[in-house]
């Protein structure tokens, strides 16, 4: 298992690492909020803008991860790994492991760029907000996977995911605080699990109570895991 | 090595279920070669895929290769080689590197992986290759690294989905040779095809599918014995006379010709009667039945008609 985990794992790094230049690219999203949009809330901004992006990051950087099995569930890679003994889980996990690895790097590239702007966050606070934006990351991403795995086609795929990731942003307060608007919109994140992951990741770099957060991530790691194996076990592709 | 019985699969479509392949019964014996024959569509592949866990039958059980394939499919995975109809490599990996890695999904140590992917690139001609990025292959080599990927972990059943697909002549024919080298070393190979000329030249055995059905089975030969005879063409001017003495002979101008089982040997014989009656001949031909004529007959349509036509 760990040894087919890791295998897929670096079958599918290995072209990432000789293309370095795709994690670049992968910043440029985050680059242009924290260049264009941070300084829009004042200097104080940054300490709350900043964790908020980086949830941001997870949920568009392993939201979008389905892409990368399509073209192998329509060749015949998919079908030539399933007939192998590896076992189904690692096809899931290895991927998924990809996509936090390379999370997880760009989070720690846009906190130092953060930084220069003045961000302020101690070793021990980057590795828990580090550790916690990797969580959210390993549930969106497994249930990406099994959603392209179920989907096949790229352009539902596509569909798929505007209509549940812009309401899952919009309502998680990333961009302004969600208590600046009327009392209906503000419970209405607050039955997104996505807010709590939020005003825990602000908690840990600023105070506050990160319970409900870690609650609302395990929650989301249980379920985005249970359905990509459940997919990944069934799914003929 | 393989034994299914009544294997079935139903697909479930808005047009209403469609019944891919209605229950086959499949023996095949260690060692064999065997081929499965029929037009797209009629279930080869549907039955593939379900003999090599990818797909769960609906109906039926199999034994591959000594593991029950609905209780123990990873057990069958461990024994069995595939070969999917469409490329198993990823574009944006380096072929030696996907074969590693394959060799290393069936459990081989690094080292022997190594030394497994050196041989088969040999093999398969594909030296030099290992570095270069799958999508920059041509299709022929490819289709090489795929049928590679496949034998990585010398599996002793191998599965082989229209292996020539994308091949041109001069690689069909190399890669007819390996798979009958295959056969030599022992392993047992299962594939399907649509081509009468493959499925002639390799297989020992043939199983004949059409519309989910098993509707024959047999060597080459026996199915060209058993079905139609062969067709025997005397060239004379008494054609009518020759015409009256055989069943459904047809008559074309000074031509007759009619079926008869094993032509070559009946032939000296039927020669000889016509002589004793005075008849008089000036050309004699004996063709072997092809395998679309075995098809046209079981299935009275042309094999041929239906390849061209996907």
């Amino acid at each position: 298992m760990l040894r087919d985990t890791w295998l897929v794992f670096v079958r599918v790094m290995l072209p990432v690492m000789r293309n370095p230049v795709a994690i670049v690219f992968g910043l440029a999203q985050p680059l242009l909020y924290l260049g264009l949009f941070g300084p829009l809330l004042g200097d104080s901004g940054w300490q709350w803008f900043v964790p908020g992006l980086l949830v941001q990051m997870a949920l568009f950087g392993t939201a979008y991860a389905g892409f990368s099995l399509l073209p192998e569930v329509r060749t015949g890679v998919m079908e030539r790994l399933r007939v192998t003994p590896v076992s189904r889980v690692a096809l899931l996990v290895g991927r998924v492991g990809k996509d936090v690895v390379l999370l997880v790097v760009q989070s720690l590239l846009i906190m130092l760029a953060a930084m220069l702007f003045g961000f302020r966050a101690s070793a021990g606070e980057i590795v828990l907000g580090l550790g916690l934006v990797a969580l959210l990351g390993i549930a969106i991403g497994s249930a990406s996977y099994a959603i392209a795995l179920k989907v096949k086609l790229e352009y539902v795929f596509a569909s798929v995911l505007s209509s549940t990731i812009v309401p899952l942003m919009l309502l998680s307060g990333v961009l302004l605080p969600m208590s600046n608007g009327p009392q209906w919109l503000y419970w209405l994140s607050r039955v997104n699990p996505l807010a709590h992951v939020v005003d825990a990741e602000r908690s840990i770099f600023n105070t506050g109570s990160v319970l409900l957060g870690l609650v609302s991530v395990s929650a989301l790691v249980l379920a985005g895991m249970f359905y990509g194996v459940r997919t990944f076990n069934r799914e003929s592709a | 090595m393989i034994k299914a019985r009544g294997l079935a699969r139903r697909f479930t479509t808005k047009l209403g279920p469609v019944d891919a392949v209605r229950g086959v019964d499949i023996d095949v014996a260690e060692g064999e070669l065997v081929g499965f024959l029929g037009p797209n569509g009629a279930g080869k592949s549907t039955t593939l895929r379900m003999l090599t866990t990818l797909l769960q039958p609906t109906a039926g059980e199999a034994i591959i290769a000594g593991h029950d394939l609905l209780a123990d499919p990873a057990g069958v995975r461990r024994q069995i080689g595939y070969v999917g109809q469409k490329n198993g490599a990823g574009a944006d990996q380096r072929a030696g590197d996907e074969l590693e890695f394959q060799a290393r999904f069936y459990g081989l140590s690094k080292h022997d992986a190594r030394k497994k992917v050196a041989d088969l690139l040999e093999r398969f001609e594909l030296q030099g290759m290992e570095k270069r990025a799958v999508i920059t292959l041509s299709g022929g080599q490819q289709r090489r690294l795929d049928i590679a990927m496949g034998m990585l972990h010398d599996p002793r059943l191998l599965f082989l989905d229209e292996p020539s697909t994308a091949l041109d002549p001069q690689s069909r024919r190399n890669l007819w040779d390996h798979i009958k080298q295959l056969r030599t070393d022992g392993t047992t190979v299962f594939l399907t095809t649509h081509y009468l000329d493959e499925a002639d030249f390799l297989s020992d055995r043939l199983l004949v599918i059409d519309h989910g059905s098993i509707v024959g089975e047999g060597s080459p030969d026996e199915l060209k014995n058993r079905v139609s005879g062969d067709l025997v063409v005397l060239g004379t001017p008494q054609a009518s006379i020759v015409a009256s003495k055989f069943e459904n002979a047809v008559v074309d101008g000074d031509k007759v010709s009619f079926r008869i089982p094993n032509g070559d040997r009946a032939l000296p014989g039927l020669l000889r009667d016509l002589g004793n009656i005075g008849v008089e001949l000036h050309s004699v031909q004996v063709h072997r039945p092809t395998l679309d004529d075995v098809f046209l007959t079981m299935t009275g349509r042309s094999l041929r008609e239906d390849a061209n036509a996907a």
